[in-house]
Parts: structure tokens; C-alpha cells; sequence
């Protein structure tokens, strides 16, 4: 791999940029490899490049029924953030900012990440008390992350409605001065040009359709470019979960919901943070190119279609326009909607499942987007090492068994 | 947005309307008796297929009577809705 650089950027500038050479390849896949990663996701490319970075394992392959990215990783929001209530999550996804922020440097590719802080409202006095607890017990995690005033934040973002007199007032927030956003494709593309260069198939326009199974154990794949052997499969399909796991035999605890997005017609810079509430349920930031990217809640049925129903989208905007009043009449330029795999207890599972060499990571739904670095990690060391790291222990498939949910569901207040 | 035929009041926007998730669970009569992993499918285990799917849907706004679905999940094609106790219709996935 030739390294980006300001010296690769002249050169390539006296050619007309015409020879820069391809970012990865595109094998033809290999009959047999020492391990399979299913989805070409960030999540699926962070998975493939650390088992090959950390863990040694060089051939593998990651098989994407699609183009990489173009599942929820190149439809999300981009919000990221770690400042979670429960020690677990918390330490989980500060596990993955911590990558963030050296992450650009370590794949020597820009993935935009940009600190530009997160703040989650309060529009009542439980949610008060919620925001002062989760700031609380996030110091005590060693996460960043202030209690700011209604005063405070009409002075820091300018155009926000604060007015008492609204139907719900803000009364405060949680500031996470270390969140921002990162540009998403950026990410897939980044991991993906890394765990190439360290040897890794990226194999694209290839669906997985069988998992074969000789007693218990995996053996092989079914894909849409033939047999494919292997003794380890590592699944990171967010919303098609469970058509995987009906593949392999056994039952999960996720559910496939659209979620949709939003973009603007681009305006001048106005925005300078990401803003989000759950009572009023919606979240904004403005991207660098200056559209406002929006997004709210899941439609509530369960659905494999990428599109979502129009009455979301009026939520979605009443609750914009709750918060800016100002934006009223920006003009939607781009809606969409991804496949997010909800768990009752909102949050993810990692781990491994009845099936021996079989693991999954899913469960993510609306809010993974964050933890993919971090994700990609513990899952290459689960699929390493036959067994969870310490911070992906607890979000095994069993705990829905065990009962030891770790219920974020409201405690984080887990939009994204 | 789907345009939803409760059986008790005819087609009516889905903004009246709450999805209850998948039907036919039936909550075990004698849950002591259930093993971890028994009890555990039955709170949390979904089917969520990829296809017709059986769910139960409440007219929030409207009769406020729960009814049964069947609707696809990747066209959203409403094949049926039949109430609470009837058997459901078949199909071919
Ligand atoms: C509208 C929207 C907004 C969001 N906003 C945020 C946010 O602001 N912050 C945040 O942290 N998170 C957010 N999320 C959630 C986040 O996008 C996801 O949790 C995360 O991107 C999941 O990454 P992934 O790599 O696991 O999944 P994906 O990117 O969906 O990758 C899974 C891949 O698997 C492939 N695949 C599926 N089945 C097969 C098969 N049988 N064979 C081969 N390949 C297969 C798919 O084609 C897909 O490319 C949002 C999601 C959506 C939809
Ligand atoms: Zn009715």
C-alpha cells in the first residue's frame, strides 16, 4: 500500500490525479480461508483489519452481499459519543472513541473525525436528574462530560429555542465536549484500504446463503460465488441478523427495524455541534459540505425495506422544528432509511452462539455507528481467541438467558 | 404510510394505529415450570422474518381493540388482518 501523504498529493497532482493507484483490491475469493467475517459493514471491515493487525490471522476474507458500506454505515448519522450510564457500555464505547481518536493516523486515511461535542437535552425535571446521574457516574468511568444550563446553552448555540414559554422547555443538558461526528463512508473505506493492505479478501457482490455445520461446529459458507470452507464465520450483518441465525439454526433475541435519515439542501455554516434530545425525539449536527443531517426514531413495525413511513418523517421534522425554529424553512434535499437490529435491552450482543467457530456481533440498532472501532476490536479478539475480551464479556447472547440485561434503554436515553 | 383494515372499523390511516410486535406467543400457563432457556425464549427470542409475518396491531386511536396481521416485510404488502382468536391465514413464504 502507498502511503497518503502531502508528498503522494503533489505528485499525483502533476498526473491529473490519474495514477493513483486502486484503494483495495478485488479477489476472486479463495476456496478455503482460516476465517470469514459476513458483512462488509465498518463493524465487518473493523473486525477483518484488527484480526489481521492485532491477531496475526492474514487469510481471511470479508464477504459483503452488497457494496461495502452501504448498509447502515453509509446511512447513519454519523453521532459519536461514549458518555453511556452502565459501566459496561460506558467502557465499551470509550474503548472504541479512544480508537477514534487516533484513528485517521492509524489507517492513514481521513475519517473526518471531528470533536466538535454532543449535547443531549433535558426538557424535564427527571430528565434533569437522569442527565445529572449519567454525567456523574461517567466521571466516575473517567468519560468527559459536564451538566450545562439553559443560560449556558442559549449563549453556545445561538439559534436554539430556549424560550420557557415553549411546550417543552429546555431545561438543560449533558455536554460531551470529546463526541462529534466522523464521515462514514470514509470509515468503510478507511478500514477497508487497511485490511487489505495487510492481506485481507474484501469480496464484494457475494451474499452468504448457508452456513454448513458438521456436529455443532462450522465448516463452511454457501455464497452467491460458491463453496466457500472455513472454521470460523464472524457475522456482523446488523439488520439481517436473524436471517443468518435462521440459516444456522438458532433463535435471536434481535428485531429488524427501518430507521431514516435526513439531509438538507446545504446552507451556510450555523451549527457548530451536535444536538440532540430524546423527549422531543429528534438530532441534528451540520455536515461540512453544510447540510443539516436529522434523524429521530425507528418506525415501529419491523421491516427489511430501506424506506420508512411518511408519518415518521413529520415527527422527525416537528421535533426539528421544536428545537430550531429557524430551520422551518431549510428544504429536505435527501431522505432515506437503513435496517437497524434492535435488542430488548439496547445494546449490542458479541460473542459466541451454539454454534462452535460461529460468532456473531449485531444488536447494535440504532446506535452502533459509534462503536465501530471499538467493535471491530473486541470482536477480532472473540473470533481469535474463541472467547469474548473483557469488555465484550458481558454482551453475550446468553444474558437473555442469565437474565443480566444491561439496560441502557433509557438510562443513556439511547438515541444515538 | 400503510392504509390498515381493522377488522372492526375499516381501512384507516397507520398513524391511529400501534404495532404490538409478533402474534401467536402464548405466555406460558405455568412459568415455574419453564426452564432459564424456555422462559428466555419466550420474553425476548423474536422470529423477525425476512417475509410474511404475523403481527399484532392495537387501534390506539380508533376501537382501541387489538387484531392480527399479516403483512410482508420487505414489500409491506397487507395480505390479511383477522381478530384475536381466529386461526391464521395461510401462505406461502
Ligand atoms: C438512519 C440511521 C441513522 C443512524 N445514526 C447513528 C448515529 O448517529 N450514531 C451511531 O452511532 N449510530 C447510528 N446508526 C446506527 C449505525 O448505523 C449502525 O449501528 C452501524 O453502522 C452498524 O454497522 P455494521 O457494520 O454492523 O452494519 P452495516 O453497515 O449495515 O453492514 C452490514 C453489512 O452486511 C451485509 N450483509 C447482510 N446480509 C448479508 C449476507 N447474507 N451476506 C453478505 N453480506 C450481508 C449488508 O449488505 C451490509 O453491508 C444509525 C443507523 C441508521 C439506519
Ligand atoms: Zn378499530
Amino acid at each position: 500500500m502507498k502511503k497518503y501523504s502531502l508528498l503522494s498529493l503533489a505528485r499525483n497532482a502533476l498526473s491529473y490525479h490519474e495514477n493513483w493507484q486502486q484503494a483495495w483490491r478485488s479477489p476472486d475469493p479463495k476456496p478455503a480461508y482460516d476465517a470469514v467475517i459476513i458483512g462488509g459493514g465498518g463493524h465487518g471491515l473493523a473486525s477483518a483489519y484488527y484480526l489481521a493487525k492485532e491477531h496475526g490471522m492474514r487469510n481471511i476474507a470479508v464477504l459483503e452481499k452488497g457494496w461495502i458500506g452501504g448498509g447502515n454505515t453509509g446511512r447513519n448519522t454519523t453521532i459519536v459519543r461514549s458518555n453511556y450510564l452502565w459501566d459496561e457500555s460506558a467502557n465499551l464505547y470509550e474503548k472504541s472513541m479512544q480508537l477514534w481518536e487516533g484513528l485517521s493516523q492509524e489507517l492513514n486515511y481521513n475519517v473526518m473525525f471531528s470533536q466538535r461535542g454532543v449535547y443531549n437535552l433535558g426538557h424535564n425535571l427527571q430528565d434533569l436528574r437522569d442527565i445529572h446521574r449519567r454525567v456523574n457516574a461517567n466521571h466516575l468511568n473517567g468519560i468527559d462530560g459536564e451538566f450545562v444550563t439553559a443560560e449556558e446553552i442559549a449563549r453556545r448555540i445561538p439559534f436554539i429555542n430556549t424560550s420557557p414559554d415553549s411546550r417543552y422547555p429546555i431545561l438543560g443538558a449533558s455536554f460531551q465536549p470529546r463526541g462529534g461526528t466522523a464521515r462514514h463512508d470514509a470509515v468503510a473505506w478507511g478500514f477497508a484500504r487497511g485490511a487489505d493492505a495487510l492481506g485481507v479478501d474484501i469480496i464484494q457482490n457475494c451474499e452468504v446463503t448457508g452456513i454448513r455445520r458438521d456436529g455443532g461446529k462450522v465448516v463452511g459458507l454457501d455464497t452467491a460465488r460458491g463453496y466457500i470452507e472455513t472454521p470460523k464465520v464472524g457475522v456482523v450483518v446488523a439488520g439481517n441478523s436473524t436471517t443468518i441465525a435462521d440459516m444456522a439454526g438458532f433463535r435471536m433475541p434481535v428485531e429488524s427495524h427501518p430507521l431514516q435519515a435526513f439531509v438538507s439542501e446545504p446552507i451556510k455554516p450555523i451549527l457548530d455541534t451536535v444536538v440532540m434530545s430524546n423527549a422531543v425525539h429528534g438530532y441534528i449536527s451540520q455536515s461540512d459540505k453544510g447540510d443539516l443531517v436529522i434523524g429521530a426514531g425507528i418506525d415501529a413495525y419491523n421491516g427489511y425495506g430501506q424506506r420508512g413511513g411518511f408519518q415518521t418523517i413529520e415527527h422527525t421534522m416537528a421535533a426539528i422544528m421544536e428545537l430550531f425554529p429557524i430551520f422551518s424553512r431549510v428544504r429536505m434535499n435527501r431522505q432515506w432509511g437503513g435496517i437497524v437490529d434492535t435488542c430488548p435491552d439496547a445494546c449490542p450482543i458479541i460473542g459466541t452462539t451454539p454454534v462452535k467457530g460461529l460468532y456473531f456481533n449485531c444488536g447494535w440498532g440504532t446506535g452502533g455507528f459509534k462503536a465501530t472501532p471499538g467493535s471491530g476490536w473486541v470482536f477480532a479478539h472473540t473470533v481469535a481467541n474463541d472467547q469474548p475480551h473483557d469488555l465484550n464479556a458481558a454482551f453475550s447472547l446468553e444474558r437473555f438467558i442469565t437474565g443480566a440485561l444491561i439496560d441502557e434503554h433509557g438510562a443513556a436515553g439511547v438515541a444515538h | 404510510m400503510f392504509l390498515i383494515p381493522c377488522p372492526y372499523c375499516g381501512e384507516r390511516d397507520e398513524s391511529e394505529f400501534s404495532c404490538a410486535g409478533e402474534a401467536h406467543i402464548d405466555r406460558p400457563l405455568d412459568p415455574d415450570a419453564l426452564t432459564d432457556e424456555q422462559w428466555g425464549d419466550y420474553l425476548f427470542h423474536r422470529k423477525n422474518p425476512k417475509g410474511w409475518h404475523q403481527e399484532q396491531w392495537h387501534h390506539t386511536a380508533g376501537c382501541r381493540r387489538y387484531f392480527n396481521m399479516l403483512r410482508h416485510t420487505v414489500s409491506y404488502e397487507i395480505k390479511a388482518v383477522y381478530k384475536i382468536g381466529e386461526p391464521a391465514p395461510e401462505i406461502e413464504q
